[in-house]
């Protein structure tokens, strides 16, 4: 398990590395959320330290796009297509069944740091819909039985 | 140049100039919310984030905002067509719709931007009904009040705290109907670096940003029999207060000030200036020592309490430049509870020093740790000129019927050279009267222009008993970053600097009179002159030259940098990093 001081190097390697100053800010962040999972307040103060720039334009950019997240992400997250082709195909029952067997709602994370549920819209894959992601992994053709594959695959029953 | 017709009015104007200051030059009223002139930091900010301001150009689709649309050869620009009139009050109304309706509580009532177009506008009713944005968020810090309901987005705050300040605490954060203004991490500002100097709070369009207040707690000491409750006002609240009550702006109304605080109900009536004198007296004592003995140099002023802030935020490895005196209230509220406490035998647990400043950042400053003595703050509550004036108000005061009443005494006796702490510049020019008189025995040149004025940079060389000295007056925050790095490079060459963190000085600061011409020439151009004139007026003008404080110095504090003087009067810097 890499430490957080591990981590906290790896990005500040990564910052020297490309010479980043201010203009780069979306691209270290990008980093950071991928070195750490997510971006807590620790980092934004170390990257905004590093860039010199003033934190409250750090916080500015992270909540700004939603790709960032302040929160941290269990280590399998699972996306539910709510596209309009899943949708009609029953992807807000698979989200329901999701959200029933992990005892959590759409976006959290379950309290053992597991799983976090969450959707999106579309990811090109309609001709399988419904469509489930995990860790970038797709499920198609999803149905209620697949809830309990996917969590059995996954350690979580 | 170039040749434009607004309403049919022909006129020839700059070519980079906007619709909305052409329009201005002929008196066509076009209304703003975001738009923020800043003459005296030579700031204009456009974001064309309200569109209020937007006007009809023929030959255009969409119709444009007057304050980021540049006038253009044969331009024809209508600013009162029905399609106009009915957009502008649209996006009024959707801006209500998203506001709260407290008017009648809110602290900007009367004086708020919005309210006044609603009214232009003779909005009577709001046809959109929907989701808030934003629910009722109080956030109150030591000095400044948030409230997250009544932001408009105009993003004016931030351009306070960002260009004119370089603080950079506020920003936009989150996205769409989400956004919002606020420091990182949405915490309370007391937290953060914020220095409170309140300028943010002076170029609020609505009630969004405001003070801390504390008129009640004073209320509560004044009406409590057992307390002492003693009453001091700064420099700049005599030539501001008049404002709220109809005076032409910078007119001094001292002697009504002294009377409504009678009438208020505090037992004895004093002066800050008397503390500023005595900060001159240990201030330019310190400086004489810094340059005897080369060290610690440049001297920099710390009457400013965002100013020491800053310092302390950003330059920690500089905190030994700062003088080591305490800012002029706390230096008085010292005396209070000690010398003055001692002459009229009253327990200094139960006199309550009471401050009215034209400052924010006071009110945070009151609260330090290192300001007390024996156990007792040296400064219990500080009130706002703007407090003040509500103060009056609320008991139905006729300002302008009141006699003119003069200070108590001990502590309110004061020099000309305690008059301009208020503005920029005039700690520096008094410190310099006082060495000079001291060193010289004389002191025959009273007026250093060169360091007087609004101008965010200005500096002097003077010559003191054969010494030639290099000084320097900066205000705006932005501007003592700029001469706290050049200390940083090696590259400052002068021996005493003063710092303000407000643009022009003490007389812009966060707790001033609100005006609709926010950071004006003229409005903050008549305030200082209005405190040359007191100084003018004054017999004494050189703070070695106030009995009161050479008395004070005989009986009690013996001499200028003495160790009673500094127990009582002098401070410490801690790092905030």
């Amino acid at each position: 398990m890499e430490t957080d001081k591990q981590k906290f190097d790896e990005l500040s390697a990564y910052i020297d590395e490309i010479g980043a100053t201010s203009h780069e800010l979306i691209a270290v962040l990008h980093r950071a959320q991928h070195i750490f999972g997510y971006l807590p307040r620790e980092v934004q103060e170390f990257v905004a330290d590093k860039l010199h720039i003033p934190v409250s334009k750090v916080y500015g950019v992270v909540t700004f796009y939603s790709f960032f997240t302040m929160e941290k992400k269990g280590k399998y997250v699972i996306n539910v297509c709510l596209g309009t082709a899943c949708f009609v195909r029953g992807a807000d029952k698979i989200m329901k069944e999701f959200e029933t067997r992990l005892g959590i709602k759409n976006g959290e994370t379950t309290e053992d740091g597991k799983f976090t549920l969450s959707s999106l819209r579309c990811v090109g894959a309609c001709g399988l819909a419904p469509v489930v992601q995990v860790n970038g992994k797709t499920y198609g053709n999803a149905t209620v039985e697949t809830v309990s594959e996917i969590l059995k695959e996954y350690g979580g029953e | 140049m170039v040749k434009i017709r607004i309403n049919d009015i022909p006129l020839e104007v700059d070519e980079d100039m906007s619709i909305l200051q052409a329009a201005r030059l002929v008196n066509i009223y076009i209304p703003t919310l975001c738009y923020l002139s800043l003459h005296i930091v030579h700031e204009h900010k456009i974001n064309a984030s309200c569109r209020v301001c937007v006007v009809e150009v023929k030959g255009r689709r969409n119709l444009a905002p007057a304050c980021s649309t540049k006038c253009t050869e044969g331009m024809e620009i209508y600013t009162n067509t029905k399609r106009v009139i009915r957009a502008r009050r649209t996006v009024v109304e959707l801006l209500l719709s998203d506001h709260p309706q407290e008017c009648a509580m809110c602290e900007k009532n009367t004086k708020c931007q919005l309210q006044r177009i609603a009214a232009k506008m003779n909005i009577r009713d709001i046809p959109y009904r929907g989701e808030i944005s934003r629910p009722n968020i109080y956030i109150e810090s030591a000095a400044i009040k948030r409230d997250k309901a009544k932001c408009i987005l105009c993003g004016n705050c931030i351009e306070a705290c960002s260009k004119v300040q370089d603080v950079n605490v506020l920003t936009y954060t989150h996205r769409g109907f989400k956004t919002f203004v606020g420091p990182a991490f949405d915490v309370n500002l007391d937290t953060t670096k914020c220095v409170s100097c309140g300028q943010c709070v002076m170029v609020c369009p609505t009630g969004s940003l405001s003070q801390t207040v504390v008129t009640n707690e004073v209320w509560n000491m004044i009406h409590d029999p057992t307390k002492h409750v003693v009453v001091q006002i700064a420099p700049a609240v005599r030539v501001a207060l008049g404002e709220e009550f109809g005076y032409e702006i910078g007119v001094a109304t001292t002697g009504k000030i002294v009377t409504s605080l009678r009438k208020l109900g505090f037992d004895r009536v004093f002066d800050t200036n008397f503390g500023a004198d005595l900060t001159i007296m240990e201030e330019s004592n310190e400086l004489i020592e810094r340059l005897s003995s080369g060290e610690n140099l440049p001297l920099i002023t710390s009457c400013c309490p965002g100013w020491v802030k800053f310092i302390e935020n950003e330059y920690p490895e500089y905190l030994n430049l700062p003088s080591s005196c305490k800012s002029p209230h706390e230096m008085f509220g010292a005396i209070a509870k000690s010398f003055y406490a001692q002459k009229v035998g009253i327990d200094p647990k139960d006199i309550v020093v009471v401050s009215v400043m034209p400052c924010l950042a006071k009110k945070k400053e009151a609260n330090r740790e290192e300001l007390q003595n024996g156990g007792f703050k040296n400064v219990d509550y500080v009130l706002t000129t703007r407090e003040l004036a509500d103060m009056i108000q609320e008991i139905g005061l006729n300002f302008d019927s009141l006699e003119n009443g003069v200070f108590d005494n001990p502590l309110g006796e004061s020099t000309g050279a305690a008059d301009i702490f208020g503005v920029s510049g005039g700690v520096l020019e008094a410190a310099l009267r006082n060495a000079i008189l001291t060193l010289e025995g004389k002191c025959p040149t009273l007026e250093f222009k060169n360091v007087r004025g609004y101008e965010g940079f200005k500096e002097a060389e003077v010559s003191i008993n054969g010494t030639k000295l290099k000084v320097a007056a900066v205000n705006g925050l932005k501007n003592a970053r700029k001469i706290m790095e050049a200390i940083k490079n090696g590259t400052c060459e002068y021996q005493a600097i003063e710092v303000m963190a407000c643009p022009g000085g003490c007389i812009n600061g966060g707790g001033q009179p609100f005006h609709k011409r926010k950071m004006s020439r003229t409005v903050i151009g008549k305030r200082i002159e209005g405190l040359y004139m007191q100084d003018r007026s004054k017999k004494q003008r050189v703070s070695a030259q106030n009995t009161s404080i050479i008395q004070l110095y005989d009986q009690f504090l013996e001499r200028p940098g003495s160790e009673k003087a500094h127990e009582l009067l002098h401070t410490t810097f801690k790092s905030s990093k």
